[in-house]
């Protein structure tokens, strides 16, 4: 088994709570795991990603090579694209649909959404509206989460453990609002899956 | 057996903890700060009261480090590689008069400059000032080497680097720990002369690090850290150091490559393995992330002998961090790519937060200087440099910490007037109070901004080391009372800010403006944590 992923995103967006779940649910699972992060400069609304590898076997470089992700993870579409350089030929592109507009060239929302939907394999949905219907707009990127969730080759169940597990200290309501965040991000995924 | 998922920078820290460090020392610098934080959260550091309070800079950090050494206890050091600079005066020194207690200077690198003005390589340093240098290949080697490099160091009484780059600092995976060892007593120096750098007895101290440098050499040929792993196609040999050997490797389906392969961890470098890798290959490529220290010197000045392939004959980049990829190539395997990137990408810089204070300053700066020729303002290092960017373009330098004071001083003097400096809070008490010394001193025509959030904000909110004595030191250094003026910046006071700005520029001596409101990053956690606190009682 192994699951190569970039996760992508703007900084202050928290995809580094999604790879610590994911993170969290390989580990439990005895598996190997290197994920690198972005800290510093980026951070400050610029765009991040994080290398997150999971394996059975042991892990070499904490970079994945160019064209050998099974999974770009993304909480922002143009960030999605950023990074198709590195994802293999057949694997599979998570994005939100919503923009985060903090530069003033932002390309056209149309040409980006016609460059998602030519892509091969992927799963677009607006991870802010999922949101804000079954929880709160915070938990848009567990809703991400759960619609990648078929292709992370791990345990539905094992994913539920691991969101109890990092919002342990923050009450029984708010780990039911990310149960039920990853829950419609799945259920998406599963009814628009494109091939 | 317990596997922790540790970043590269917690590794060190936790390493260090478990051989019985009593403190640590740094100014916040990415790649390097997590160290410090991690000690800082720790529970173990906690309940053994491991000292881990910020420095005002790096060369203030090096010193108290190399003053518990002295006292015989195990301290560290850690910094981002251009505050090697800052602390370069201890450092070097630091060889000569050797350690006590075990002595460990973390120096992160940023190749590629993620977040750096330059991407210099520490190991420079470290040869510069003759001193051991441990490089980790994982973070499992980074754990090891920050555990066993304190024994090195008292062994031989001398300070050891650890040198990493970003991609380890900042990358976690499993680390297996060991036996926690207990903090030294504390205790003199054998010799109270060995600290006291009189030319006698330094030229004393000196000989005696160049005597040590063939026991590093000998212990560099056994260090589990060098390791010659044969292959069966001698047509090449490979010697590749700290987290280059992970790249390599994941170009081999089943790690196993095919040349002899000398993986490099510590240095001084071990002459006869890479003797007997030259002896036994036709050529050798280096793969190294950073400069080509390593290449360079086999290489030496004539580049006569065996082929040396690396950054300096283009196999591989001459600048930027390494990835796989890249090693790829350099071995000539055929490279792999996924799918382009759309045409219509644009860059998404990092950028001031909405809100940010410093947004009000630069806003009413620009205004204030609209009617004048551009070029006048020198800044520096922080949040605010974003500033340069557009739509402020408020600020024309950033060099190293402290320097838009100096230079808006310089500049004075060549007669561009009015000049402005720009400093953060966090930055002025680095390296900037000095300057100020000296402009007050030669009476310079400079109006310098203190931007003071109340936090070191670009990397991550530690405090800032004068909070709430800003004025009182500019008074201190012989700032006039009546030419240091704190602004709220916010729009509300826009008209009025520029108004004392307008003023302070035309006087023709050291004026201090401070715009004072909080960073809004740290507000909202000051308020989360406040909310954490209340919900725990
Ligand atoms: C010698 C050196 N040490 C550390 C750093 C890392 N660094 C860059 S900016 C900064 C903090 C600046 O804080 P402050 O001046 O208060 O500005 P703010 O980010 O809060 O606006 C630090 C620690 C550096 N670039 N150079
Ligand atoms: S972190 Fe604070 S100082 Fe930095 S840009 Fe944001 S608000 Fe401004």
């Amino acid at each position: 088994m192994k699951r190569d992923i970039i996760l992508a995103g703007v900084g202050g967006q928290g995809i580094l709570s999604i790879a610590a779940i994911i993170g969290y649910a390989a580990l439990e699972q005895g598996l190997f795991l290197k994920q690198s992060e972005v800290h510093g400069m980026s951070q400050r609304g610029g765009d991040v990603q994080s290398n997150l590898r999971i394996s059975d076997k042991g892990i070499a470089s904490d970079l994945i090579p160019f064209g050998k992700a099974d999974l770009i993870i993304a909480v922002e579409p143009l960030e999605a694209l950023r990074y198709l350089p590195y994802l293999s030929h057949d694997g599979w592109v998570i994005t939100s649909i919503r923009p985060f507009l903090n530069i003033p060239e932002y390309p056209d929302m149309e040409k980006v959404m016609e460059e998602v939907r030519k892509l091969p394999h992927y799963v677009a949905l607006d991870a802010d509206e999922i949101a804000k219907e079954v929880a709160t707009a915070k938990a848009a990127n567990i809703v991400i989460l759960g619609a990648a969730s078929p292709f992370l080759d791990m345990n539905y169940e094992k994913l539920e453990d691991a969101i109890r597990f990092t919002f342990r200290k923050k009450g029984d309501e708010v780990i039911a609002k990310n149960l039920e965040a990853l829950k419609a991000g799945r259920k998406f995924a599963d009814d628009h899956m494109n091939s | 057996m317990q596997r922790l998922l540790l970043l590269g920078d917690e590794a060190i820290a936790q390493g260090a903890l478990d051989a019985g460090l009593s403190g640590i020392y740094a100014y916040p610098g990415t790649p390097s700060t997590e160290i410090t934080e991690f000690v800082q959260h720790s529970k173990q550091a906690f309940h053994d009261n491991v000292h881990c309070t910020w420095s005002a800079n790096e060369k203030t950090a090096m010193e108290s480090a190399l003053g518990m050494s002295y006292a015989g206890k195990r301290a560290m050091v850690c910094m981002k590689h251009v505050g090697l600079n800052v602390a370069a005066d201890p450092f070097i020194n630091s060889a000569i008069t050797g350690a006590n207690g075990g002595l460990m200077i973390v120096a992160a690198d940023d190749p590629s400059m993620h977040s750096s003005q330059n991407e210099q390589d520490s190991r420079f340093f470290g040869k510069f000032a003759m001193i051991p240098i441990l490089e980790p290949a994982n973070q499992q080697e980074a754990y090891d080497m920050a555990y066993v490099g304190f024994d090195f160091s008292e062994r031989f009484k001398i300070p050891v680097m650890l040198r990493l780059t970003t991609r380890l600092a900042h990358s976690r995976a499993g680390v297996v720990r060991k036996p926690v060892r207990k903090m030294n007593e504390g205790n003199f120096p054998e010799d109270l002369r060995q600290f006291v750098l009189l030319p006698a007895i330094a030229r004393k101290r000196y000989r005696n690090l160049l005597k040590l440098q063939d026991l590093f050499d000998q212990e560099s040929e056994i260090s589990s850290f060098n390791k010659y792993i044969d292959g069966p196609d001698k047509s090449l040999g490979i010697i590749v150091c700290g987290l280059a050997y992970n790249y390599l490797l994941e170009n081999y389906q089943d790690r196993i490559v095919p040349y002899p392969v000398l993986k490099i961890g510590q240095y001084p470098l071990p002459k006869k393995l890479i003797g007997k890798l030259m002896d036994e290959c036709r050529e050798i490529l280096v793969l190294e992330d950073g400069y080509p220290v390593v290449e360079e010197s086999l290489k030496g000045l004539l580049g006569r002998g065996v082929t040396i392939k690396g950054r300096l004959d283009g196999t591989v980049p001459r600048d930027g961090e390494l990835n796989p990829n890249i090693v790829a190539v350099a071995l000539g395997m055929e490279d792999t790519f996924g799918l382009p990137v759309p045409s219509l990408m644009v860059n998404r810089p990092p950028s001031l937060c909405s809100g940010c204070p410093h947004i009000d300053s630069f806003k009413a700066l620009n205004e204030v200087l609209a009617d004048l020729p551009k070029g006048r303002v020198f800044s520096d290092i922080g949040c605010y440099t974003l500033g340069a960017l557009k739509p402020y373009e408020a600020i024309n330098s950033c060099v190293d910490m402290g320097a838009s004071i100096t230079m808006a001083k310089g500049a004075a003097d060549a007669g561009l007037i009015p000049s402005v400096a720009v400093i953060g809070d966090s930055t002025f008490t680095h390296s900037g109070m000095t300057g100020l010394l000296d402009a007050v001193n030669d009476k310079s025509h400079v109006t310098v901004f203190i931007l003071d959030n109340g936090t070191t904000a670009m990397t991550g909110g530690q405090e800032s080391p004068a909070f709430g004595r800003i004025e009182s030191i500019c008074k201190g250094l012989g700032v006039e009372e009546g030419h240091i003026h704190v602004l709220k910046p916010l729009k509300k006071y826009h008209e009025e800010n520029v108004r004392i700005i307008n003023e302070e520029l035309a006087y023709p001596g050291v004026s201090v403006i401070i715009p004072r409101r909080e960073c809004i990053v740290a507000v909202d956690k000051r308020i989360r944590d406040k909310f954490k606190t209340k919900q725990n009682a």
